[in-house]
């Protein structure tokens, strides 16, 4: 039974419509205290990004032999590296260049994936055929391997790992969106869309492709938190962000080697890393059931 | 039947099954939505009582209350249930169990969900038997054979080991009746029985129901929204809204003359019952050429025939009616006209343009004056759109892209004069079909299809989702545009009520040929084919038809 009321007297449904839902999206967030929480993590990270220097006034490179491998204290809430530079502000610092790299990622897997899903999924037949096949050859590698692979030949670098770790996801992204594209461009208001005299190319990028983002918007939020840590294991691996630039993968590396005497090197950074990842696919989740609904 | 008496039997007297002031409520978000409110009623041995009403007026509500089976969030707020004068609201659990199925039985409202999909059909009426009563394996499975037999299975043993997906709407819905009388229940509540099955196939079901209710006594709930049904086969009628049971009351009665005005208005709003002048003889001749010139159409699918060689013709200014039940090819006729699909082989001609070796892009001009009404409005709108880019969009298709910004003003006007025609009001622009209920996003379909000024309009299945009263309101305006702008009707539909309240011409298709058209009296009042007989024969609501 729906709730939907008919009122009998003729033109009486005009009168009558749902109640409007204005406000109610604040009063949702409100009661998902985990999902408040969740954005404001990655908000702060992303704030981190932007603009640093409202975090920490501690400059991340400049070295201080005095000051060196210093526990956490009120001064260096994350401590102080080999080199005596502030790990706290290495860490704020570090933000730009993970996020940025998994904004990056990111981006460039939804583009090239959607540009081959949607063709794969509109265009049909051989098309279809083809980029599937090539999507299988991609998906049947080892995605870590591969990106390690195009980094090697497009060289080292932050900006290089984020084109790979994309590169690499774009083949879940093509193949979603393709499932996405079938589904939508058999429904009713694509038919809708052609019967009222729209071009097939009109049809595809008003409606289609439109409707087909939608569904991946969780998939993205995942695939950033992925990125994330990829990207932090190429830096990991020096394949990343080279020396002195702070990175949060290269960060861990750095401080391996002091786990035993200085464990909060290594711990401070991976519990960022892990605290963004968590929090993204926290809202990933969120995202999906809203969809459900 | 009307008039029947009950049959014989030895129980005692008194009603097998009464409801007192039962009020029921939903718990929606903080507060509690109450659905039924101080309904009684009570029902004697061999009595059918038809419950009537639009949706959301509680009718099924009221059907699992009675058997303690409301949803989660569902509460009985008041009032007693109680089952041959012992009150069985609020028993316990194990005690409910015992009297479900045996005292009172349920034929749910889908039977292709009611089905457990991954078990054999037979199985599943024989838990029924299992639960309530002594029998063991082998005397149950011959039992089971005699119930699908006494529901009309000539097969027994085969029907008995399928499963529930090799059976068709019709097959299923007989598997649940057979599962509801197993155990010889006092009550049955029949929840829409038929809603969604064929004209053909639901007057089957329902004379199975009559048949078993006169042979063995069994007092029947009969909850459906089609009053037509309600007229046909009850003894009472109960009408419903918004909660409250604003009329009871023996079915001629009501029929002759409804005390209640909602009641009276429900009444006159029944297709049967709607009468647009000068229709149904045939138009006098319009000028100019066909609308629709229909040669030797065909449409295969694979091996399967869809289409298998139809010819027609459609005068302008008239509407034109195709009927026929589900896979009679009356809707890919009409996807074939509206060139969303290619025909396999023959003659379209559309305003005298000949369309049917088309491709989609050369269809593309006709498209302005060719528009189409989907059964489903709110599946044929974008999710993503508001009424304004819903009802502009045919506008924005022939408009050059560059050109779009300038006649943004323009196309708003228009699609504000659209929404009037459809009488829709201009502040509708900026809302989400989703906030609009049903009667309201089918004006939103009509205004968009009327918004390029089309000549022909295919309206596929129009009214079928809608509820009566609407119905009888999207009626009256499809008649009065046709009327006042010259529209060319094609209307599908399965519904010999709706088609005869506004068709002009008729085609009755099966199995992909037309196998009689005509003007609708003709075709109607006398039918030449044997079908056409069958389909008038299974039509609900010939009590109501008072013409």
């Amino acid at each position: 039974m729906t709730t939907l009321d008919e009122s009998p007297p003729p033109v009486g449904d005009t009168a009558r419509a749902l109640p409007r839902r204005t406000g109610t999206a604040v009063r949702r967030l409100v009661r998902h205290w985990s999902v408040v929480l969740a954005a404001t993590v990655l908000a702060v990270a992303v704030l981190w990004a932007l603009a640093p220097g409202w975090f920490t006034g501690a400059s991340p490179t400049r070295i201080d032999a005095a000051q060196k491998l210093l526990p956490p204290s009120g001064a260096h809430w994350f401590g102080t590296d080999r080199l005596g530079r502030d790990q706290f502000s290495r860490v704020v610092h570090g933000a730009r260049a993970s996020l940025t790299g998994s904004a990056v990622a990111v981006l460039v897997g939804v583009t090239v994936g959607s540009v081959f899903g949607a063709l794969a999924g509109w265009l049909g037949t051989w098309v279809d055929a083809v980029v599937m096949r090539l999507i299988d050859v991609v998906l049947s590698i080892p995605g870590f391997l591969l990106a390690i692979t195009i980094v090697v030949v497009l060289g080292y670098g932050v900006l290089q790992a984020a084109f790979a770790v994309g590169i690499t996801s774009s083949a879940t992204f093509a193949r979603l969106i393709r499932a996405e594209v079938l589904r939508s461009r058999t429904s009713q208001y694509v038919e809708a869309a052609v019967a009222s005299g729209a071009r097939s190319s009109t049809v595809l990028v008003r409606h289609v492709v439109p409707n087909s983002l939608v569904p991946t918007l969780s998939l993205v939020t995942v695939q950033f938190g992925i990125a994330i840590i990829w990207i932090a294991s190429l830096s990991f691996l020096g394949l990343g962000a080279q020396p002195p630039s702070p990175e949060w993968g290269r960060l861990v590396a750095d401080g391996r080697n002091y786990l035993a005497s200085s464990p909060y090197l290594v711990v401070c950074p991976a519990l960022t890393v892990v605290a963004v990842v968590l929090a993204g696919n926290h809202l990933a989740r969120h995202f999906a059931e809203r969809q459900e609904r | 039947m009307n008039g029947d008496s009950p049959p014989e039997s030895g129980a005692a007297p008194g009603p097998v099954l009464s409801v007192a002031d039962l009020s029921v409520g939903y718990r929606v978000g903080p507060g509690t939505r109450t659905a039924v409110r101080n309904v009684s009623f009570e029902l004697a041995e061999g009595q059918v009582l038809a419950l009537v009403g639009e949706s959301g007026s509680g009718k099924s509500t009221i059907g699992h209350a009675v058997l303690d089976l409301l949803p989660g969030n569902g509460r009985l707020l008041g009032g007693t249930v109680s089952y041959r004068g012992r009150t069985i609201s609020g028993l316990p659990a194990r005690q409910l169990r015992q009297l479900r199925g045996r005292a009172i039985s349920l034929i749910p409202q889908d039977p292709t969900l009611s089905l457990d999909p991954i078990r054999r059909v037979g199985s599943q009426v024989d838990d029924v038997l299992r639960l309530h009563t002594g029998l063991d394996a082998e005397a149950r499975r011959t039992k089971v054979h005699e119930l699908f037999e006494l529901v009309g299975f000539h097969d027994v043993e085969r029907r008995y080991r399928q499963f529930p997906h090799e059976l068709s709407g019709g097959m299923r819905q007989r598997v649940l009746i057979a599962a509801a009388v197993a155990a010889e229940p006092d009550v049955i509540i029949a929840d829409e029985p038929t809603s969604g099955l064929d004209a053909t196939v639901q007057a089957q079901v329902l004379d199975l129901i009559d048949d078993l209710r006169r042979r063995t006594g069994t007092a029947v709930v009969l909850i459906t929204h089609d009053l037509g049904v309600a007229a046909d086969r009850s003894d009472l009628v109960g009408v419903l809204r918004q909660g409250r049971l604003v009329e009871l009351a023996p079915t001629a009665e009501f029929v002759r003359s409804p005390r209640d005005d909602y009641s009276r208005h429900l009444l006159d709003s029944v297709p049967a019952r709607l009468e647009f002048p000068d229709r149904g003889s045939g138009r006098a001749p319009s000028h100019g050429p066909a609308a629709v010139e229909v040669t030797n159409l065909r449409k295969h699918y694979g091996d399967h025939v869809a289409v298998d060689g139809v010819s027609f013709t459609v005068e302008q200014g008239e509407t034109f009616a195709v009927v026929g039940e589900s896979g009679s090819g009356k809707s890919t006729t009409a996807r074939i006209l509206t060139g969303l699909v290619p025909a396999t082989a023959g003659r379209v001609r559309l305003l005298g343009t000949d369309v049917g070796d088309l491709s989609a892009k050369a269809f593309r001009p006709l498209r302005g004056d060719v528009q189409i009404v989907f059964q489903n409005p709110h599946a044929s709108f974008d999710p993503r759109f508001d009424v304004l880019s819903v009802v502009a969009e045919p506008l924005r298709s022939f408009q050059p892209v560059r050109s779009r910004h300038r006649l943004r003003r323009e196309n708003r006007d228009r699609v504000v004069a659209a929404l009037e025609a459809a009488s829709l009001p201009a502040s509708f622009l900026h809302r989400h079909p989703r906030e609009l209920s049903g009667g309201q996003r089918q004006r939103v379909a009509i205004a968009r299809a009327l918004v390029s000024d089309p000549r022909i309009v295919v309206l596929d299945e129009p009214v079928s989702a809608l509820d009566v009263s609407v119905q009888a309101q999207i009626l009256a305006l499809l008649d009065r545009l046709q009327r006042e702008r010259g529209l060319t009707y094609v209307l599908i539909s399965h519904d010999l009520a709706v088609v005869r309240a506004i068709s002009d011409h008729v085609a009755v298709m099966r199995h992909g040929r037309i196998v009689e058209q005509g003007a609708v009296a003709e075709v109607f009042g006398t039918p030449a084919c044997d079908y056409t007989a069958d389909l008038l024969g299974a039509m609900s609501g010939r009590q109501l038809a008072i013409r």
